[in-house]
């Protein structure tokens, strides 16, 4: 096989991901038309009633039919959704419902003039972003454009017509059409409808035909539109040849590299980049150079314009710090394998030039193989229309201040004149000057500058008090001053306000390493919140409001709690992944900008920052982005980690379910397999049984029994304590009934131990429920049975004092370990599983009977082996009958 | 066949231990008793029973490892008496080399039963060529199968499956012993062949192959050949 005829795996992919991603998300169908009134709609909406005939879901989203009939009589055809009213300062305005369309999911909507501005309150403040949104919910879209519209292309139609156009689109939703289709009509064809009155009313029509629709822009415009569509077709037929294999003259990685500026005649340049880069079939990255020159409002808005150009135009936009704009300029295409540089060509006239060398010059010297396109830029006149004069800076108070050191200095200077003379307060002066950058921006410093020749040449420069020189010495050295103040002064600026730069750089830095160092040390996500908030407030002096999603992974809101509307509006961006909210595009009435938690995994809520002003550079906000994903990842730690932990618990409680479920089962079926057993045995037909062993087996019957009916009374109990209904029913008793009654019921266990009462005389008569009590003491006598050697002794002793009544139960074992002591009363908790038998339950029983009398009850061990219980419960006798 | 057998009980309920004996000493068994699993193990390797019972939820060890540690020195037959009934737990038990698995509560007679023919089983394996179960004979020499006087005729992989099943009679045998010893190990998951050729088996043998009386099925489990009673 040809190896070359192979297409390159990368392009191929490229083209199988233009496949799904056109799977998953709606067809874009383009009609694209040289101007109004070629029959765009018309033909749009043609091709959509055409659709319902096949059968396909298809409705109007938003139609202008500018009452023309033939468009009119289509509309009927089709299932149109209803506008929305926006109420705007009292005006009502009718929009396309993006929600309603959304919601009504057809198979394909039909959106006219998708450069249309929506009105303010909207979702997004351009028409074309709404029909990205309806393509992303996977719905088809059919739209129409002028191409006057298109942005790269507005330029060139303000020259030829005159006329500034406002409503633009990005490219980049060429690029996204799936189809584009010329709608295309003759000029002369067009002029005629005009006459006839087909597009506009007559009157409306003549001036338009005197203005817009001249038969010179018209055939300009269907240029423009033939053209673009070739560049289409051109595209698409590489595209068709990359994925069949077709050997083409494509010319791949080319990589063009646009240097702008926060000059207005950039985006001029910007737009013929991305022509070029088009034709080429080459990826344009913008470039923004930011030096330490101070830029005023007006120039921050036309950079920021500038670059939001740059990136709607699909450029990757790069931002790099450096005094030497070639420098940084040839560093930046290095590293991004640039192939083509394009810059403006240099306007700089006169003066100016001898001062600083031509970037353009500088660039080709320094280019080395990267190609560099020279454009030249606006006309000059419209340059000029757009230059300010510098505003100042600094509040006028701190041109006084500068002013007045000098006019200090030169009065303290003024006595001592006589004695160092003129020429030395010349340099003290200077050497003044040369202070003030470090205190005064650059206004200030060059009129302090401004005033000190003057000040030392009126004062000090004999003849006083004139500004008259005599010596021409002295004329050469107020000249000299003169240059040396200034040019030291702008130097000095120079110097500080690098120094600022790097300085907010490192600020930037700190402010990121303490967010990371906050954020690494939370143990928990509200530690995470609250560092992440804390650090925005200080960096940003802005609230940020966090919120996350809930176990469902639905949003919660923050618990600050932000508006319904503010909330919608983070629900949209939840939805979206897309950053929205004030100084945005999307939805731009909210109150604070709103930004996308997202992790590598996944999106894990939102951020609402309200912050006062738009970012003032590109880096700022990139900045903002940083802090928002180093917060991110912080989120995403703590999820999972918490995932982790509750997959722990869940593997944790799982293997205590077991454990109780065999114990359970156990001690359920035990005495059941002996009576089960038994009975089998002896209604074996096979088996012969002696009488000796017919009791022994009837025995293991009655055990089993019993043994069953104190576990259910065990459950039953628990069960009784666990609903919280257990109702003691107090009654007045002697304590020798109790323990009487509590050792004849385990006559069958004790075996040969012996149980050693002691009661003091004047015991007084207990307040309990005998019932109850009568459990307790069982159970922990059966306790000590269980682990007490068969022959030793267990003691059940009373005491008594004003409060309470106590119980001692005492026995000579083992004791129990310190591991253990602490949980025995626990449920289903048993110390040594080593020896058979009991649930776990008769000990937290017990606990909960004397709780239920208002009583505690305790467990130690004793000095000389054993374990000793101590119940307590209150001691009732108001009177106290007794004497102790 | 001799009839005084020795029975190890292990097992830590006292009353269990106290309903083996007056039950296996009825039928003229000795018996000897031991209540954790060491004292198991122990007692397995001193007294040298022709059976051991052994209970799964023992307080010191689980049952499983009494069974590996017996394993490691003696082929008694073994049988699994516990309540633990998932598959799991018994599958496990007949991985370990268990024999037989009852859960509790028990019938008395059928564990009898269970015993005998585990007994039984292991005392008839010898090296005769002629395999025997009821009217079922395998000629491991001639590879002749016959059921009564009736020659059968069997593929390789049947014979091989009925091969295993007759020397195994009366034993539970899990899909994957069954698989592994037919298959090789990378089938051991493949219990679909299994099933395929079970029905073969039950078409060729079984008066009702609907009704299996000789090749049960243990859900979840595996299979048994029964043991018939001539």
């Amino acid at each position: 096989m040809d190896d070359y005829s192979r297409p390159n795996p990368d392009e191929l992919l490229e083209s199988i991901k233009k496949q799904e991603e056109i799977g998953k998300k709606g067809k874009l169908k383009l009609y694209l038309g040289m101007c109004a009134g070629v029959g765009k709609t018309f033909s749009m909406l043609q091709d959509a009633s055409r659709e319902v005939g096949h059968g396909i879901d298809a409705v109007i989203g938003y139609v202008e039919t500018h009452s023309r009939h033939d468009t009119e009589f289509l509309l009927f055809h089709l299932e149109q959704i209803p506008r929305k009213q926006i109420n705007y300062k009292g005006i009502s305005i009718e929009e396309m419902d993006l929600d309603a369309i959304i919601a009504r999911n057809p198979k394909l909507v039909v959106v006219d003039e998708l450069a249309h501005t929506n009105a303010p309150g909207s979702r997004h403040t351009k028409r074309y972003l709404d029909v990205i949104e309806i393509l992303n919910n996977g719905i088809d879209v059919y739209t129409a454009i002028n191409v006057q519209h298109i942005e790269s292309r507005t330029d060139f139609v303000s020259n030829i017509t005159g006329i500034i156009i406002k409503e633009t689109v990005p490219d980049t939703i060429l690029d996204m059409a799936y189809e584009i289709e010329l709608v295309d009509l003759s000029p002369d064809d067009l002029l005629q409808r005009l006459n006839e009155g087909k597009v506009y009313t007559k009157d409306k029509s003549e001036k338009a035909i005197k203005n817009f629709f001249r038969k010179g822009n018209l055939t300009a415009l269907r240029e423009m539109s033939l053209r673009i569509t070739a560049e289409r077709v051109d595209r698409q037929l590489r595209d068709y040849m990359v994925e069949n294999r077709i050997n083409g003259p494509w010319k791949s990685g080319q990589r063009v590299l646009i240097a702008i500026s926060a000059s207005p005649s950039s985006s001029q340049l910007i737009r013929w980049a991305r022509k070029v880069s088009y034709t080429l079939e080459a990826s344009l990255v913008a470039l923004n150079v930011e030096t330490s020159k101070i830029l005023n409002v007006e120039d921050k808005k036309n950079l920021y314009s500038n670059i939001e150009l740059a990136k709607e135009l699909g450029a990757e936009f790069i931002s790099s710090a450096d005094e030497d704009i070639v420098k940084a300029i040839i560093r930046t295409a290095r590293k991004e394998n640039v192939t083509d540089i394009i810059v403006g060509k240099s306007k700089r006239k006169g003066f100016s030039r001898f001062f600083s060398k031509d970037i353009v010059k500088s660039l080709i010297e320094e280019s080395g193989n990267i190609d560099i396109y020279v454009v030249s830029e606006d006309s000059e006149d419209n340059r000029k229309a757009n230059y300010k004069f510098p505003v100042p800076q600094s509040g006028i108070y701190k041109y006084l201040f500068s002013s007045l050191c000098i006019i200090v200095a030169a009065g303290l200077l003024y006595p001592v004149a006589n004695y160092i003379g003129y020429q030395s307060v010349a340099l003290i002066l200077l050497f003044v000057i040369s202070l003030l950058p470090l205190y005064f921006g650059p206004g200030p410093v060059l009129l302090a500058s401004f005033l000190s020749p003057l000040i030392w040449d009126f004062f000090f420069v004999p003849p006083h008090f004139t500004l008259a020189i005599s010596i021409t010495e002295d004329a050469l050295l107020f000249v000299l001053f003169y240059i040396i103040a200034i040019v030291s002064s702008i130097l000095t600026t120079r110097i500080r306000s690098k120094e600022i730069l790097l300085r907010k750089r490192e600020e930037n830095a700190t402010a990121l390493y303490k967010l990371a160092n906050d954020l690494s040390t939370s143990v928990n996500l509200d530690a995470v919140i609250d560092a992440f908030t804390k650090n925005i407030k200080k960096i940003f002096s802005a609230d940020a409001f966090v919120m996350l999603t809930d176990d469902n992974g639905k949003l919660q809101n923050s618990p600050l709690s932000i508006s319904d509307k503010d909330f919608g509006v983070a629900q949209w961006v939840f939805m979206n992944k897309k950053i929205a909210g004030k100084f945005t595009d999307t939805l731009p009435e909210a109150d604070m900008t709103f930004i996308p938690v997202q992790g590598p995994r996944g999106i894990y809520g939102v951020v609402g920052i309200k912050m006062n002003s738009k970012s003032s550079s590109y880096e700022e906000e990139n900045f903002l982005n940083v802090f928002v994903n180093q917060f991110a990842s912080a989120v995403e730690r703590e999820t999972l980690s918490n995932a982790a932990n509750r997959s722990m618990l869940f593997q944790e409680s799982e293997k205590l379910y077991k454990n109780l479920f065999d114990s359970i089962s156990h001690e359920l079926k035990t005495p059941i397999s002996a009576i089960i057993g038994s009975t089998t045995l002896m209604l074996d037909k096979n088996t012969v049984l002696s009488e000796e062993n017919k009791i022994k087996l009837i025995n293991e019957i009655h055990t089993g029994a019993e043994r069953l009916n104190k576990l259910i009374e065990n459950l039953l109990d628990m069960a009784r304590l666990e609903s919280g209904r257990l109702a003691p029913n107090f009654s007045w008793y002697d304590l020798h009934d109790l323990f009487n009654i509590s050792i004849q019921k385990l006559e069958g266990e004790i075996g040969d131990r012996k149980i050693m009462k002691d009661i003091p005389e004047n015991m007084p008569s207990v307040c309990i429920d005998i019932g109850l009590m009568e459990q307790v003491i069982n159970n922990i006598l059966l306790n000590s049975i269980k682990y007490t050697p068969v022959d030793s002794v267990i003691n059940l002793t009373a005491d008594w004092d004003k409060e309470f009544i106590y119980i001692f139960i005492k026995d000579f074992g083992d004791g129990i370990s310190e591991e253990h002591i602490n949980f025995i009363f626990d449920k289903f908790y048993r110390a040594d599983k080593t020896k058979t038998g009991g649930s776990g339950l008769g000990l937290s029983i017990a606990k909960g009977f004397v709780e239920a009398h208002e009583g505690s009850i305790s467990v130690k061990n004793i000095d000389k082996g054993g374990v000793m219980f101590e119940i307590k419960i209150p001691n009732k006798n108001l009177n106290k009958p007794y004497e102790k | 066949m001799r009839n005084n057998f020795k029975i190890l009980i292990v097992d830590d309920e006292i009353q269990i231990r106290r309903l083996l004996r007056i039950s296996f000493e009825s039928i003229n068994y000795e018996v000897c008793e031991a209540s954790n699993a060491s004292e198991g193990v122990l007692e397995c390797a001193n007294r040298k029973p022709d059976l051991l019972i052994l209970d799964l939820g023992l307080p010191d060890d689980s049952g499983i490892n009494v069974l590996k540690k017996v394993r490691e020195f003696t082929n008694i037959p073994i049988l699994i008496l516990s309540v633990r009934n998932s598959e799991k737990d018994i599958i496990e038990a007949l991985d370990n080399g268990a024999d037989d698995y009852v859960t509790k509560p028990f019938n008395t007679g059928e564990l009898l039963a269970r015993a005998r023919v585990a007994l039984r089983h292991v005392h008839s394996i010898n090296n005769e060529p002629l395999l025997k179960n009821g009217n079922i004979t395998v000629d491991v020499s001639t590879r002749i199968v016959k059921q009564g006087k009736e020659e059968c005729k069997l593929t390789s992989t049947e014979y091989s499956l009925l091969l295993l099943f007759i020397k195994n009679a009366g034993k539970v045998l899990t899909h994957q012993f069954i698989l592994k010893e037919i298959w090789g190990m990378y089938y051991s998951d493949e219990t679909q062949y299994l099933r395929v050729y079970i029905a073969q088996l039950r078409k060729i043998f079984e008066k009702d192959p609907k009704s299996p009386k000789i090749f049960t099925t243990e859900q979840g489990i595996g299979y048994r050949m029964v043991l018939i009673e001539e």
